[in-house]
């Protein structure tokens, strides 16, 4: 291995410009003559707009426009879409309402988009958004996952009459009752995957930009898939078309699923920068991204597992209501159906599942994909099953997983997948050696004789990523193929430019895909860049999101190095004077097979452009390959957290003071930025179960809108973490990869949950888990052992 | 509009502004200079954080007429031209950032946190000094840990 090779802790090269303040992030771009936008949002949760008066604003100065639902509709402006097709039970679509980026007659939750005033300056347009006049007629609310789509709650969309999108099915439902039929223990869970604020440290931005002389736009925005974006905003809603609409996503701070979608404020600013012949920027507030950023979880579940008298598992059976808000966000349809159920066979062969799940419409923000998006749901009903199982049929919670791990590959479960490799045993025999989890009867001893109540919880996760296979998610109702696309280009002096359609937002794509480049053609890392983001000069990309720019993104980067290699061998048999088939390359240098001819990479890009030493109709000049790569099969990383805990019971704190993590992301590629994927996924993970949680009081009011009022994991709130892997390389790809970024928001919050309710006795611990929480939790510990 | 003055990264500066101006806004709309962020704009995330007078500050809730004489150093005025202060180096070194946006308010926190605590800090002191400055990519487990090298590396190179 090179020390800027495949497997190197290569620090980033994107750090340099990060720690001397010189990233450019969306808000940090301001064009010649900009205007602002500031967005009038609903105050109310469920209202129709009997009428907008907008007259005193556009007088105001500095006013330069004042836009409503019904600009965009006189415009022909399309609606927001969603892109995946669910059909229910009876084999109907979907129930979507309508979507308008400015609401038309009706508005349908706190902070939903009603008009937008551009000015001068952003504080005029906040101003000016004082002096328009909206009269609301307020209808009733549902926030309420479970009672949504209850007989005579208030409906969102006439569409949907019970306010249910889908009732969705997966699994073979008379198998799974006859399993049930002969277990002889049912387990059973009500569960509440709590709703979360996804919050990126970068709230969203857009500064949209029309050329008269071109007759092109261009969208500088805030991210993870601009080409989507592109395509959306083009074939969709049509802003433009695709040739006369550029989308540019420099510096992105942070996505975790929320910068996925495309929104109603970055649509307007390049609509409007037409309409008002000015550029038009939009930053968001961090209370206007708790409004409206796309939400994730927020599933009501309930779970049965069905054993037999070994402990051997027969069955899983799942009926899950989803909340996807008041509207369809981007994906929204698919996170809780294709994402989520076929995840529920979990490690474990399970011979029988059946899954129900409904999603509704509530007057709440759309819901959508969020670090993990679905995954972490499964995973969290099946990890709470299983521990819970092993507690009530009185077995080791690590023996009873152990019974009941796939152990051999490929494995198809009854819910889609097919498992392609992995080794279970290993990564749990790990996990529980780091954690001296032999030991803990003796830690939980010590702390009793403290007053302290110590437990400890296992997360055996798996997930699947590189979304995904576009054939196979094409029949499941995706809008889009989910392939990924690199180009090659080496210059003349042998220097390389990668051109991917992955998107990198912290995760260090620049290092880790210059890593791949440089080992391959035996050049500087600092002689390879990577260049992402920008509609004009990556022809087409699906972005990051599902784990996928290693698995699928650095795929494509090896197809295209494949074409690199195939060709440069040509040039090079002309310039060593012999046959392509007798050409080696290694370590940067083509020889000729048994002899000391040679030319290295650089003298032979060189040569491939002079084009001095072959016919030009008979080998093509030049050093440039593309390449699509279409992945085989879903990646399968999997592994197992472990959480010890203790809680104080006269206060309700708990002190996490272990976190083993042991996973299988197959071959790496920089184990540094793989190990801080998974810091910040356990992060987020630790955060759902312990702290954050979004809540509307019953009006729809959103009352967690800041950071005072939504728990963000603080460092002090964290420990530092054990981390180690274990290896089965991906065999469903050329690099061996799984996909890392996710794993930790998957595993850690059951293991959390797991560990609280090992320590006070009971499995009664609603998400999050605050101090409150945990001290109604605890003294019911408490009391149970005075009773005793 | 107001004037103001102030050395801004060892430059003087001065301009007429909205007395309503934030010292966030004066920075990055004013002076260009946008290293230094906006996470929440209510003092609880600390992307916005600079020195002044050397005391870290949260420049979205600070008025840059408060800061009128004053000494404001940012992200951009940490390096000596090419060659980065200790903490920028130990930030990069032990991966304590992945996306960046928080990054210029945890360094200049860091360094502020060198001046008061010492160059030999403990992960729980480090811990507690940030809880003015969120992070949502890292899990802070490799910024604790770049923070006390980097307050290593301060001691050693004021030696």
């Amino acid at each position: 291995m090179s020390a800027t090779g495949i497997g190197a802790s290569v620090r980033r090269k994107e750090d340099f410009r990060f720690i001397t303040g010189k990233g450019r992030y969306t808000d940090d771009i301001n064009r010649h003559g900009q205007a602002h936008a500031f967005f009038i949002r609903s105050p109310h949760a469920h209202a129709t707009i009997n009428g907008i008066d907008a007259s005193a604003a556009r007088k105001m100065k500095g006013v330069l426009a004042v836009f409503t639902g019904d600009d965009l509709a006189a415009d022909k402006v399309g609606g927001l879409i969603c892109g995946w097709m669910i059909h229910s039970k009876d084999g109907s679509p979907m129930k979507a309402g309508a979507h308008p980026a400015l609401a038309q007659g009706k508005v349908r939750y706190v902070g939903d988009h009603v008009a937008v005033v551009i000015a001068d300056t952003y504080a005029i347009a906040r101003e000016a958004a004082e002096k328009v006049v909206v009269d609301y007629d307020v209808l009733p609310a549902i926030v309420d996952t479970a009672t949504a789509a209850a007989t005579g709650a208030p409906v969102l969309h006439d569409v949907a009459p019970n306010n249910t999108v889908y009732d969705w099915k997966l699994g073979d439902k008379d198998a799974t009752d006859a399993a049930f039929a002969r277990a002889k223990h049912v387990t059973t869970l009500e569960i509440v995957n709590n709703r979360l604020a996804p919050n990126p440290m970068e709230p969203r931005a857009a500064v949209g930009e029309y050329d008269e002389g071109s007759e092109s736009f261009t969208l500088y925005t805030t991210s993870q898939n601009p080409h989507v974006a592109r395509l959306v905003l083009s074939a969709f809603i049509g802003i433009a078309p695709e040739h006369k609409l550029r989308v540019v996503a420099p510096d992105v701070g942070g996505g975790f699923g929320s910068k996925i979608f495309i929104y109603a404020e970055e649509t307007i600013c390049v609509w409007a920068a037409k309409k008002v012949r000015r550029p038009v920027k939009w930053t968001s507030d961090r209370t206007e991204a708790f409004l409206s950023d796309a939400h994730g979880r927020d599933h009501v579940t309930h779970a049965q597992l069905a054993m037999d008298e070994t402990g051997k598992i027969l069955g899983l059976r799942v009926k899950t209501t989803a909340n996807l808000g008041a509207y369809l966000s981007t994906f929204s349809s698919a996170v809780p159906t294709y994402l989520y159920a076929p995840l529920l066979s979990g490690q474990y062969n399970i011979p029988a599942i059946y899954a129900e799940v409904d999603g509704v419409y509530t007057n709440t923000a759309p819901v959508d994909a969020y670090r993990g998006a679905g995954r972490p749901e499964a995973t969290f009903v099946v990890e709470r099953l299983m521990e819970v199982a092993a507690r009530e049929i009185g077995r080791d919670p690590a023996d009873f997983r152990r019974q009941n791990f796939v152990t051999q590959f490929p494995h198809q479960t009854p819910v889609i997948m097919c498992y392609d490799g992995g080794d279970y045993p290993q990564a749990l025999d790990k996990a529980l050696e780091l954690a001296d989890y032999a030991n803990i009867s003796k830690r939980k001893a010590e702390s009793a004789r403290k007053g302290l109540l110590r437990g400890i919880g296992i997360s055996a996760y798996i997930e699947a990523c590189g979304i995904a296979p576009s054939a196979a998610v094409g029949s499941l109702g995706a809008g889009v193929g989910l392939w990924e696309s690199a180009e090659i280009r080496v210059n003349p002096v042998g220097t390389v430019e990668v051109l991917t359609g992955s998107h990198a937002h912290g995760q260090g794509h620049e290092t880790t895909f210059a890593q791949l480049v440089s080992d391959r053609l035996g050049i500087s890392i600092d002689n390879v860049a990577i260049i992402h983001g920008d509609t004009d000069k990556v022809q087409m990309g699906m972005g990051t999101y599902g784990s996928r720019s290693g698995a699928v993104g650095m795929s494509a980067i090896v197809k295209a190095l494949d074409k690199i290699e195939a060709k440069a061998k040509k040039v090079a048999g002309h310039v060593l004077e012999a046959s392509p088939d007798d050409i080696e390359f290694k370590d940067g240098k083509f020889s000729v097979k048994g002899t000391d001819k040679e030319i290295d990479f650089a003298s032979l890009a060189l040569q491939a452009y002079i084009a001095h030493k072959f016919s030009g109709q008979e080998l093509e000049p030049g050093l440039k390959e593309g390449a699509f790569y279409d992945p085989t099969n879903f990646t399968f990383p999997a592994g197992v957290h472990i959480c010890e805990l203790e809680i104080d019971p006269q206060t309700g704190i708990v002190t996490i003071d272990k976190w083993t993590a042991v996973d299988d992301f197959g071959n790496l590629i920089n184990p540094m930025i793989v190990e801080g994927q998974v810091h910040g996924g356990i992060a987020q993970g630790i955060g759902q179960a312990l702290f954050e949680g979004v809540v509307y009081n019953k009006d729809g009011q959103l009352l967690t809108a800041s950071y005072m009022d939504y728990q963000m994991p603080r460092a002090g709130d964290l420990l530092s973490y054990d981390i180690a892997v274990t290896n089965t390389p991906c065999p469903s790809n050329p690099l061996g990869i799984k996909g890392c970024g996710e794993a930790g928001a998957i595993a850690a919050p059951p293991a959390v949950v797991n560990a609280l309710t090992d320590a006070v006795g009971h499995e009664d611990v609603p998400m999050p888990a605050t101090p409150q929480v945990l001290w109604r939790a605890a003294q019911r510990a408490v009391l149970k052992a005075a009773a005793e | 509009m107001t004037a103001v003055s102030m050395t801004v990264n060892g430059q003087h500066v001065s301009a007429e502004i909205d007395p309503r101006t934030l010292l966030v806004q004066f920075l990055r709309e004013e002076l260009r200079m946008t290293g230094t962020h906006v996470g929440c704009d209510t003092s609880q995330c600390g992307c916005c954080v600079v020195h002044v007078n050397g005391d870290a500050v949260k420049s979205c809730t600070t008025l840059a007429l408060t800061c009128d004489g004053a000494s404001v150093t940012t992200i951009e005025g940490l390096a000596k031209g090419d060659e980065l202060h200790p903490m920028q180096a130990a930030f990069r070194e032990n991966h304590g950032l992945q996306c960046g946006f928080c990054t210029p308010g945890m360094i200049m926190t860091a360094v502020e946190l060198v001046s008061r605590k010492g160059t030999n800090l403990d992960e729980h002191t480090i811990r507690e000094e940030l809880e003015g400055n969120l992070c949502r990519c890292t899990g802070y487990h490799n910024i604790v840990k770049a923070i006390a090298a980097g307050a290593q590396a301060m001691g050693t190179a004021a030696e």
